[in-house]
């Protein structure tokens, strides 16, 4: 009997003395009723799991669309110093949906950044340690973070603490004098740009690829 | 008619019922003796048609070692505390109301206006809290006793599977009250998941349903807070109590084996 076990029955059911077997048959009845079950069981499972998860999963694979907001006429800003603005970058949602953004003229002077020719130059306030409210202060020309003590520079270059690159920035552009914010993107310590990346994602050497693009990243809206 | 047979508390023997003289039994049956009647004839009839008494046997009447002491209630503290937080939190949700223009005003009614909301948000908050470090504790124990060795190390990852889950509903709960703490602390815990290298970017979309704290991102929270991970450790604990009573529990790590004189003689 142990011998037996080993040795390869024959492929057909015939040979294999199960009764009511047809010629040349090799699935017994029994097995393909017993995997036509399983396979029912699990088109009737994906049936409803497929969609539930991809229903949740789907604000992943979304892209967002952010209006043009104005924030005031390019008189009002200067090249000296950052001036404080509001704008909404979620509707429906109340105050939870507004951020405040600083606001200042272009320099030529200190503002060398590959591709930046803008008129305004908008700074998200978001912290790039791990998304705290920064607030400009005029006195040492520095954006400062409450919580765990980001330092940075006028333009918005890291200087200290914990953040892992510099603020984020807003698009912009000038329509009838009127200085309007787009959606933000995100820079490195060059200022190049990248599509918006969330706080604490480095985009130095390594950090680009560790941190790819988003697929909710925001398209702009038509001009 | 099949009676369960309870093993008997230990009842010092003057203060145990006396039996009944021969003869006085038979006289009139009082109201008392109708309802225990009663009781038992309605958990036999349950018994009769499901057996569950040989599994409440099974779990509750089962032999523990020498030297059990207070440490090992903590599992089960750990345990009310869930169940504390299961009955409170169903409670809150009667009045709760995940939308970020309203979830706000919604606590604030049930803080400052609801009959006992102050008290019953207040149990399920530093419930919440109690419960953190019942888990704790209760880890710690089992580390220290070496009870997660074989053959319970299933267990110990049933264990941490439900500590993950307890600091997700930590987390999720967190945001609910829609303050400015809750707030900025679901933005910087959001983000904490983002920085995960490769898919910490897309996992933090998903916590968020978007690039921005959302107008779903609290309704999101709440649906995971409130029915995704309470449904898992529910179940997990089932499967967490099954191997406790498989199993059974350690002996303290200072008691000493002690094997049978006859058995060690024969073995020499």
């Amino acid at each position: 009997m142990a011998d037996d076990r080993y040795k390869k029955s024959s492929p057909y059911t015939a040979d294999r003395g199960i009764p009511g077997a047809f010629e040349g048959e090799t699935v017994t009845r029994r097995r393909f009723m017993g995997a036509s079950t399983h396979a029912l069981g699990a088109v009737a499972a994906s049936a409803f799991a497929l969609p539930a998860l991809g229903f949740a999963l789907g604000p992943v694979f979304e892209r967002t669309k952010m209006p043009w907001q104005p924030v005031g006429p390019l008189d009002d800003f200067t090249k000296d110093t950052y001036v404080p603005r509001v704008i909404q970058i979620v509707s429906g949602i109340g105050e939870a949906g507004k951020t405040t953004v600083y606001v200042r003229k272009r320099n030529p002077e200190i503002d060398t950044e590959p591709g930046g020719d803008s008129a305004a130059i908008v700074i998200s306030t978001r912290c790039n340690h791990l998304g705290c409210p920064v607030r400009f202060t005029a006195a040492a020309g520095k954006f400062i973070c409450p919580c765990h003590g980001g330092v940075y520079d006028f333009r918005g270059l890291r200087e200290g603490g914990p953040p892992v690159r510099p603020l984020d920035r807003f698009y912009t552009r000038v329509d009838n004098g009127q200085v309007m914010v787009g959606p933000r993107y995100s820079v490195n310590s060059e200022l190049r740009r990248f599509s918006p990346r969330d706080p604490g994602e480095p985009l130095d050497g390594i950090g680009q690829y560790m941190y790819p693009a988003r697929f909710s990243t925001p398209e702009k809206a038509g001009r | 008619m099949p009676r369960i047979k309870l093993p008997t508390p230990p009842i010092p023997p003057a203060l145990k019922p006396r039996p009944a003289r021969p003869g006085t039994g038979n006289g009139r049956v009082g109201p008392l003796d109708q309802a225990a009647e009663a009781g038992i004839t309605v958990v036999d009839w349950i018994d009769e048609r499901t057996s569950l008494s040989g599994g409440v046997r099974w779990m509750l009447f089962r032999k523990v070692p020498k030297g059990t002491n207070w440490f090992y209630t903590l599992g089960s503290a750990a345990m009310f505390a869930f169940l504390s937080q299961a009955v409170t939190g169903v409670f809150l949700a009667m009045y709760y109301d995940p939308s970020p223009t309203r979830a706000y005003e919604s606590i604030r009614y049930v803080t400052n206006e609801a009959f006992l909301g102050e008290f019953v948000r207040g149990m399920h908050k530093w419930g919440s809290t109690v419960m953190v470090i019942l888990v704790f504790l209760h880890m710690g124990r089992t580390f220290f006793f070496g009870a997660y060795k074989y053959p319970r190390e299933l267990n110990w990852v049933i264990g941490v599977v439900l500590l993950i889950l307890t600091m997700t509903m930590s987390f999720t709960g967190y945001l609910l009250p829609f303050d400015q703490r809750s707030y900025w602390a679901t933005i910087v815990g959001v983000n904490i998941n983002g920085t995960g290298p490769l898919i910490g970017p897309y996992l933090s979309d998903f916590l968020r349903a978007g690039p921005e704290f959302g107008a779903t991102t609290l309704s999101r929270f709440y649906a995971i807070h409130m029915l995704l991970v309470p449904g898992l450790i529910a179940a997990l604990i089932g499967a967490h109590l099954y191997l406790v009573t498989k199993l059974g529990t350690t002996a303290p790590p200072w008691v000493k084996a002690k094997p049978d004189e006859k058995l060690t003689e024969s073995e020499v």
